[in-house]
């Protein structure tokens, strides 16, 4: 029954290398080196023995950063993706250790984070058998991940390996998991040498370029007056950030991004008009509803984007431009469908496009702006109240930054908070769980991210529940040496939930009041420095103390405990229903 | 709103060619058992190609709900290709085994006419029972269920379903132009860019 079909890869050396005979894992460790793999972030175990014996020889060519737990593993695999644009690599055990990976895949399929997961499995005889630590790794994972694979030979490793990187990085990439019985592992086998995978029959990463839609597309936005583009990670992942924009500023057309999209155009780009959805920017949501050509660009109309889909942006001729064809049509119906790669299809786009600028409707946008300065961003920013709020924090921050630093951001208040005012110079600057909405994220993404681009300066804005759901992960910080600054943010609730419970509760404040520990003391703990901040007077020099630190350093800030985070579309309201109090 | 999904609702044929792969099964039914759609009739089968199987799927949905799921089930890697149709459009068979006490065929004529008049053929006789087998639409075979039951019917079974697309001018013709192209040639000025439904869109 079972396949790799032999027509999906090629072998990489000349054909007369000699033939080695290798153990499975030492072949897998060899597979990684022809893939490139400089990192890996894993966990030992009974089951991923062998893999682990065989790494020990090649400790000088690939660095094993060894987690506190497995979802932080592959969480910080998520990051170095994320911040390298690189395949994330996670060793894990079998029974235990691969089912903590499943909140890592749930978040890398729907962030389309490429990864390649190993996981140890019980030898081959025993599957079946409820053995120890067995697990149907390979049913439980099938919803999410992009591909699977159980490996119970030692020959298909080269060979399963490549595919799974080619299937990891290419199309809309994704998290791939290999799970490798014991047995396969220690087999010897013969070694033909490793193999590069190009071409899979049953899978096209990329669909066919349609160039009438390519025209259509065109002529719908030289004839609009108010066009408005919307961009997503799509941008990112393509790689295709100068192509973005040379198309947006050719065209004159304002741009807003999706939480995952931030960071592909400057934040002080002057189209950039800010951010979409639930506690996205007043103009790009009200507008969303007002615009004649909304033009989407490697996003998928998340429902936190869209708020009520069936009073979204009906006005509209809708132009998608997407990778994945089952994106086209799913949530939006589009006008015009512009499948492929951005990087291919943006540079025929602008092309085609008339050289135009929409002076007046990019105003409106900056209109809608000073209303929500006026009415939310100086007092979020420039508070004149005795409190500390998570806004002020984040504008302090990117005055020392510059907007030069990689935030990486956990879940809740904190982050939208963090993405809606964050300054972001460059792309791949913001790391966050976008679509699975993962707490604990942050920490262990960003332990990833510095690793994945180690000169860059990394901070992970957590808040106070977050934090504690993965703050063992200080320990891979203190073993690897890794140079982190975590910033607290602790208004000592699990503060989104509380504003719905505010809002949309009566106030019934139930189990939303989280208590924390002495964060700093921990940190000492784990001989990381660090301070914590409750007046505004240190606030500056805190951070300041924080960036400057050599190595990690955590510094912790008491915010207002009962802040809001506005504006605001609530839940099955409209995008033109967004309060701004 | 209900009504109105109840009106647009109706089966529909899935029809996928994949690689035969441990998992796949799992992995295509999942897409349905996700979105709480209950799959009404599976059957996996070779197909006309060597290596590529074929999944024949019923479900009661709107052509909507379809669209999307065929969009889901053709990103699964080791899926070529997911056509959904009518049953206007296909072709369909399903078949169906009915087991009779003997002696009852063998004393009343009726039975026999019945079974005649149904289009049953004998599959096996027994002292004991005899089997029987018909191949038609869902009606027909329910239809000869009601027919046997005063008679003493021990035992029914019927398949799944399986259709042939009317409109389809094979699939191996596909499957070439689809090996053919290599994923990171020039496709822009591909010939078969204008053919709309004709080109592969995975």
């Amino acid at each position: 029954m079972k396949q790799v079909t032999s027509n999906t890869t090629t072998p990489v050396a000349e054909p007369k290398k000699e033939v080695k005979s290798l153990s499975g894992a030492e072949a897998l460790i060899l597979s990684l080196l022809e893939e490139e793999v400089e990192h890996i972030f894993g966990y030992p175990g009974g089951a991923i023995m062998p893999v682990y014996d065989a790494l020990y020889d090649y400790n000088d060519r690939v660095e094993h950063i060894l987690v506190r737990h497995e979802q932080g593993g592959i969480h910080a695999a998520q990051g170095y993706a994320r911040s390298s644009g690189r395949v994330g690599v996670v060793f894990a055990t079998s029974g235990p250790g691969a089912t903590n990976l499943i909140t890592g895949l749930a978040d890398a399929l729907i962030d389309s984070t490429p990864l390649v997961c190993i996981t140890g499995q019980v030898y081959a005889h025993l599957l079946g058998t409820d053995a120890f630590q067995e697990a149907d790794v390979i049913s439980i994972t099938a919803p999410v991940t992009k591909w699977n694979y159980q490996v119970t030979n030692a020959d298909e490793i080269p060979e399963v390996l490549a595919k799974a990187f080619y299937i990891a990085k290419s199309g809309r990439p994704g998290p791939v998991l290999i799970d490798i019985t014991k047995n396969a592992q220690l087999q010897k086998f013969d070694f033909a040498g490793c193999k590069r995978c190009d071409h899979i029959r049953s899978y096209r990463p990329k669909p066919l370029v349609r160039k009438e839609y390519i025209e259509q597309a065109a002529e719908l936005i030289n004839k609009a007056e108010k066009p408005f583009v919307i961009w997503g990670q799509g941008v990112i992942l393509g790689s295709a950030e100068q192509e973005f924009k040379a198309f947006i500023e050719k065209a004159g057309i304002p741009a807003a991004w999706t939480i995952m999209g931030a960071g592909a155009l400057p934040s002080d780009h002057n189209q950039n008009v800010g951010m979409l959805g639930m506690h996205g920017n007043y103009g790009p949501n009200v507008l969303t509803n007002e615009c004649d050509v909304l033009i989407a660009i490697g996003m998928r109309f998340d429902d936190r984007v869209t708020g009520r889909l069936d009073k979204y942006a009906k006005q509209a001729k809708v132009i998608h431009l997407d990778i994945d064809p089952s994106e086209i049509d799913k949530n939006v119906k589009t006008t015009v469908p512009v499948w492929g790669d951005c990087k291919e299809t943006l540079p025929m786009l602008t092309q085609l496009v008339e050289q135009k600028r929409h002076e007046a409707w990019l105003q409106k946008f900056k209109d809608y702006y000073q209303q929500e300065v006026d009415a939310v961003i100086r007092e979020e920013l420039f508070p004149t109240s005795d409190g500390m709020t998570m806004g002020e924090v984040i504008q302090q921050l990117n005055e020392i930054t510059g907007g030069e630093a990689i935030v990486v951001t956990d879940v809740g208040q904190h982050q939208m908070v963090a993405c809606r005012y964050a300054k972001l110079n460059h792309t791949r600057s913001n790391i966050t769980s976008g679509g699975l909405g993962t707490m604990g994220f942050a920490l262990p993404a960003a332990i990833g991210a510095k690793v994945g681009a180690p000169a860059r300066t990394v901070v992970a804005v957590i808040g106070d529940g977050g934090f504690q759901m993965t703050l063992q992960e200080m320990g891979t910080i203190m073993q690897s040496n890794i140079d982190v600054k975590i910033l607290i943010l602790n208004n000592q609730f699990l503060g989104m939930v509380r504003q719905w419970q505010e809002l949309f509760h009566d106030r019934r404040y139930s189990f939303v009041n989280i208590q924390s520990p002495d964060y700093v003391q921990v940190a000492k703990g784990y001989g990381i420095s660090g301070q914590k901040v409750s007046e505004r007077e240190g606030l500056k020099a805190g951070l300041q103390e924080m960036l400057s630190h050599k190595g990690s350093y955590l510094l912790e800030v008491m915010v207002t405990r009962e802040n809001n985070v506005f504006p605001m579309v609530p839940q099955g309201c409209s995008v033109s229903e967004i309060r701004l109090q | 709103m209900s009504s109105q999904n109840h009106i647009e609702r109706q089966e529909y044929n899935i029809t996928v060619y994949t690689e035969n792969q441990i998992g796949l099964l799992n992995r295509i039914a999942i897409i349905f058992s996700r979105r709480k759609i209950n799959i009404e009739s599976l059957n996996t089968s070779p197909s006309e190609i060597e290596g590529i199987h074929r999944f024949n799927i019923v479900i009661h949905e709107t052509e909507e709900v379809v669209r999307k799921i065929c969009g889901q089930i053709e990103k699964q890697v080791e899926v070529l290709k997911a056509y959904y149709n009518t049953n206007e459009d296909v072709i369909w068979q399903e078949m169906a085994l009915y087991k009779v006490p003997t002696e009852v065929i063998a004393e009343k004529a009726l039975v026999e006419r019945l079974l005649r008049e149904n289009g049953a053929r004998v599959v096996v006789i027994r002292k004991d029972y005899t089997v029987f087998e018909t191949t038609g639409h869902r009606e027909e075979t329910d239809n000869l269920i009601k027919v046997l039951q005063p008679f003493g019917l021990i035992e029914f079974v019927r398949s799944a379903r399986i259709a042939i697309i009317k409109a389809s001018d094979g699939f191996n013709r596909k499957l070439r132009e689809f090996e053919k192209r290599e994923p990171h040639q020039e496709v822009v000025e591909n010939e078969y860019l204008n053919s709309r439904d004709k080109v592969f869109t995975m």
